[in-house]
């Protein structure tokens, strides 16, 4: 995490009861440095209550009996888990459509990763020309507008009877999974000392035999990273997912719980509904709270350079 | 791929030194190789579709003939479907939907970047809790956006919390302004922590000696933040901006879920072009995506002319420039340098 490490020797320098203390210029500033840092703890708060607030209302809220939805207690009481039973009734084809997006975004993010990767290697490590020309052309992809692809396809798919398959998911979800990991491995081949192939190709190695014996292997804290950024942007995605679809057993679960419908048809489905939202939402909060760093370094590397 | 290009690799081994000397002769078939793949499918999944897409919005299919019966197989229409946009109701169905666009992307992007640079610099300050301020950063950001739009949705429902907090019954999801600020609310909670986390580490790449340099010279917080921070800040919000300018621009999931289609105040490009085309109303469809895409590209380009916004952020190209004046950065930082030293 080189984002990180200029701060470290801040906080190496002015250890636990003066942290601001490399700051300090003047001592007698030392109150408004007390009030300055309470008022950054307070920031803290506000951040962390925007951000999980609404959050916190979808988890409490599936929680609660279904006849209690919209109850304005902090906890429920009693928990119960009816939503969730409601949530995989038969009538949803939630669990169809759970099974649906795992096979699609699963699919999009190893085709990503595989066409990938060598198209970011050449973009970070080699020397071409038109090399910028690549690049730019793989970002302005990036920028298109789902929209645009979505219309033509809906007819060619109409056309071909393609409506309603996996490949009509899959492949114009490359269309945005591709160049995102493209662009994100590429940051993170950069990141890489050059010397790793220099010395591969001083022993005797060719670009190529560099690439396959000596990058591919250290790559993986990379690779893994874009995997789980390809698959949350697949597993999101909406627009192409609703519009090649129009029977219920090949709803992606996105599709599926926008479409969600009350078990006597005018109910308002609100517990089953946040309840699939956070069976939804469960495995991906996991899976970037376990990887946070590498995600985060991900993120910014492909954002910011 | 993997086991032939070793082979014959290996018979090249007594070339290997040619090799070093021009590294550009060698490695560029492997690069061509290497990139071919990746531009097939990008040709494939969108150069092809964008061009049937430009095509189609010259042609009508469907509808009916004067007998009445369903035409079968495209008509070219030349530019009536551009024309027929902008005349009658669909012309107002069209212009309602462009402000909607616009203006979602406006007030967005711009309550996004502010909230999100004001995460950014307590998150620079925080010393303890980083890492729980990072990881509820990522929730929104993890939580799928229609998930997102579900939650909001039956929070602002009419009995919904929202309602609650402010004492008041108002029907957010019914058409009007209601349902744009929830839109807005949503989007923006959504996004603002993902602007925080880009800007952040924007901001940590600065050294501390800029800022305490600054302070020695009597430069006031604010000063410093206008003079230092910003415009070191910069190139990775400009960045970070433009993405999320394109991004709003096309937005579908949010509106569509969270207050329905057909509710003209929140009616974006993208909805209108994608009800036209499920009704199978393609040609039409295809002119109002087309218009969308290019509003896009005039958007992305004058942001990159007039601001400046270095998307690839390639050495290289920093390389290129600094033979003609000194590099951008450098020179950013030279300036802010100088303003913070003489406040």
């Amino acid at each position: 995490m080189s984002t990180t490490a200029p701060s470290e020797p801040r906080q190496v320098g002015g250890e636990q009861t003066k942290e601001t203390a490399p700051r300090k210029v003047k001592p007698a500033s030392a109150g408004g440095d007390r009030a300055k840092k309470a008022l950054v703890y307070v920031g803290i708060g506000v951040i962390i209550v925007y951000c999980l607030a609404p959050f916190y209302w979808m988890v409490v809220t599936s929680l609660r009996k279904s006849a209690e939805v919209f109850e304005t207690s902090a906890l429920p009481k009693p928990p119960s888990l009816e939503n969730y039973a409601a949530a995989f009734d038969p009538v949803n084809g939630f669990g169809r459509a759970l099974l649906n997006s795992i096979i699609v975004a699963g699919t999009t993010t190893v085709l990503c990763l595989i066409i990938g990767i060598f198209a970011s290697y050449a973009l970070a490590r080699l020397d071409f020309t038109g090399k910028n020309l690549a690049l730019s052309a793989i970002i302005a992809t990036s920028m298109f507008p789902g929209i645009a692809l979505v219309v033509p396809l809906l007819k060619i798919f109409t056309d071909i009877n393609w409506i309603n398959t996996y490949q009509a998911l899959i492949l114009p979800s490359l269309s945005f999974a591709l160049p995102l990991a493209v662009w994100n491995l590429t940051a993170f081949f950069r990141q890489m000392p050059q010397e790793l192939e220099q010395a591969a190709m001083v022993d005797g190695c060719t670009p190529w035999q560099a690439f396959r014996k000596v990058i591919i292997p250290i790559a993986a804290p990379g690779v893994f990273t874009t995997a789980i950024i390809a698959f949350v942007a697949a597993w999101n995605e909406f627009i192409i997912a609703l519009t090649m679809t129009n029977k219920s057993q090949m709803f992606t679960a996105v599709v599926a719980i926008a479409g969600f419908q009350g078990k006597t048809g005018r109910d308002i489905p609100v517990g089953s509904q946040l309840a699939a939202g956070v069976i939804l939402t469960i495995p991906l909060v996991v899976m970037v709270l376990a990887f946070q760093r590498r995600i985060v370094s991900g993120l910014t590397a492909g954002g910011v350079k | 791929m993997a086991v032939a290009a070793p082979a014959k690799a290996g018979t090249k081994r007594p070339k290997k030194q040619k090799e070093w000397k021009s590294p550009d002769e060698g490695q560029g078939k492997l690069a061509a190789m290497m990139l071919s793949p990746t531009f097939l499918v990008l040709v494939l999944v969108i150069g092809l579709p964008i061009l049937a897409g430009i095509r189609q919005s010259f042609y009508t299919s469907g509808g009916l003939n004067a007998n009445g019966f369903v035409v079968e197989g495209d008509q070219w229409a030349g530019l009536k479907n551009y024309t027929a946009i902008f005349q009658g109701s669909t012309a107002s169905i069209f212009w309602q939907a462009f402000y909607v666009t616009t203006f979602f992307t406006v007030v967005c992007v711009i309550i996004e970047v502010i909230i999100g640079v004001a995460m950014a610099l307590i998150m620079n300050r925080a010393v303890r809790g980083r890492s729980l301020i990072r990881a509820s950063i990522l929730i929104p950001w993890a939580i799928p956006t229609v998930v997102s739009a579900v939650l909001w949705k039956w929070i602002f429902n009419a009995n919904g919390v929202a309602n609650d907090l402010l004492g008041k019954q108002i029907l957010w999801s019914t058409d009007g302004i209601q349902a744009q600020m929830a839109v807005i609310i949503a989007d923006t909670w959504k996004t603002a922590p993902f602007i925080g986390l880009l800007v952040l580490a924007g901001l940590q790449v600065i050294p501390e000696e800029v800022y305490e340099a600054a302070k020695i010279d009597g430069s006031s917080a604010w000063n410093s933040f206008l003079h230092i921070t910003l415009p070191l800040v910069k190139p990775a919000l400009l960045v970070a901006v433009l993405f999320r300018i394109l991004d709003n621009l096309r937005m579908f999931d949010l509106p569509y879920v969270l207050i329905g289609k057909g509710k003209p105040s929140v009616q974006t490009l993208s909805i209108l072009a994608q009800q036209e085309s499920v009704n199978t109303r393609y040609g039409p469809a295809a002119a109002y995506s087309v218009l969308l895409f290019i509003y896009l590209i005039i958007v992305a380009y004058a942001f990159i002319k007039i601001l400046g916004a270095d998307v690839i952020g390639d050495e290289a190209r920093a390389q290129k420039k600094a033979k003609n004046k000194k590099s951008k950065a450098q020179r950013k930082i030279g300036r802010s340098v100088a303003r913070g030293d003489t406040p």
